[in-house]
């Protein structure tokens, strides 16, 4: 089998890890800015929206999310709650 | 007033004190009063990298408890009159540089200066906290390497929340990405990330590329700032990153393979 030169050249287009290297960076980069700009009053606002809920319905602990997305230029604040069965 | 500039990075063994050495001596070459100051107490290098180890006398610690007097503890460059530097301390606990130490003699030191250049040390903890605090500008030097560029990002996020004018809520402290340790036949391989990748992955203005040279290790060998051996592609570069840093524009180099560098591949020289 003769390799050499052509291989060489086909070698070059293949995916190097520095693509790799790079999409893991954009991917992991991205998420610990978001960490990091994610307002420290969001926890806090967690715990006493989950008390607010619970004087009406009762809920477990992890019955509520807050999540801080950003899209575009809008940030949007999701708030999960998922109530109990109703059968009363 | 002078300009105070942190050299950091995150990520320890990047080139931070060789680049604190390399843009100091070419600021003073150009006729700038600056001092380089050594931040990394308890691992003193900055003084060997410029030679001058043997007339470290007092240090910046012994400033700050006011057991010398700064004119005593700075050290002048014996190759250029402009050049200053202010050793760390070997001995003395980090704890003992304080935010209000550190203040004052940052602030007497601007009064004759100007340019102030803070050499950090390693990590995110104490050290590097304090060498960044007071900075109006940041150069943050990276490797093209993932953990060089995370710890890069991370301290951008300091930059951005911790120092001074972002608790005065000034102006941002200025950041500009060094990448070092470049090898562009690594890079063309596609084994390196390229300096458009780290560019596009930290969103910063790019104030130069440094080569991997071999220069660097013989310039710390004797001692000498690599800025000053012009006839190395590393000198050079940081002469660049100087004018380019004082508002030149100047093209990037070194960031293509050189002919010779692939007929040596293709042939294997
Ligand atoms: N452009 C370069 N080419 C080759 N070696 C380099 C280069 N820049 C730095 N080095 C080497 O890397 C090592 C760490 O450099 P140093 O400046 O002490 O880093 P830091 O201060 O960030 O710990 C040293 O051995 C130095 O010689
Ligand atoms: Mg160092």
């Amino acid at each position: 089998m003769s390799t050499s030169l052509l291989d060489y050249f086909r070698g070059r287009q293949k995916k190097g890890t520095a693509a790799v290297a790079k999409e893991r960076l954009q991917i992991l980069v991205a998420h610990e800015r978001a960490a990091r700009n994610r307002p420290s009053y969001l926890r806090q606002m967690q715990e006493e929206l989950l008390q607010v809920v619970r004087k009406y319905v009762h809920v477990d602990d992890d019955a509520i999310t807050v999540a801080l997305e950003q899209e575009g230029n809008q940030e949007i604040l999701e708030l999960n709650i998922i109530l109990p069965d109703q059968q009363e | 007033m002078a300009k105070i500039i942190v050299i950091t990075s995150g990520k320890g063994g990047v080139g931070k004190t060789t680049t604190a050495a390399a843009i100091g001596m070419g600021l003073a070459l150009r006729g700038n009063r600056t001092v380089v100051i050594d931040f990394d107490v308890g691992l003193r290098n900055l003084d060997l990298i410029m030679g001058c180890e043997r007339r470290v006398v007092y240090d910046f610690i012994n400033v700050i408890n006011g057991e010398a007097k700064l004119k005593q503890a700075l050290i002048r460059d014996k190759r250029c009159e402009d050049l200053y530097i202010l050793p760390a301390s070997q001995t003395k606990e980090k704890e003992a540089l304080t935010k209000e130490g550190v203040g004052t003699v940052i602030q007497e030191l601007s009064e004759h200066f100007d340019y102030i250049l803070c050499d950090s040390p390693a990590g995110i903890e104490h050290g590097a906290y304090m060498a960044m605090y007071y900075a109006d500008d940041a150069v943050v030097v990276t490797n093209p390497e993932v953990s060089s560029v995370r710890d890069s990002d991370r301290m951008l996020g300091i930059l951005a929340s911790k120092s001074r004018r972002a608790e005065n809520e000034q102006d941002p402290v200025r950041e500009y990405l060094l990448l070092t340790r470049y090898n562009p036949q690594r890079v063309q391989n596609g084994e390196m990330l390229s300096v458009n990748d780290v560019q596009e992955i930290l969103a910063l203005d790019l104030l130069g590329v440094i080569p991997e040279s071999e220069a660097v290790l013989n310039a710390s060998n004797s001692g000498t700032p690599v800025i000053l051996n012009q006839q190395s592609e590393a000198g050079q570069a940081y002469m660049d990153i100087v004018a380019r840093y004082l508002g030149e524009e100047v093209p990037h180099r070194f960031l293509e393979v050189n002919k010779k560098g692939l007929l040596n591949r293709l042939f294997g020289g």
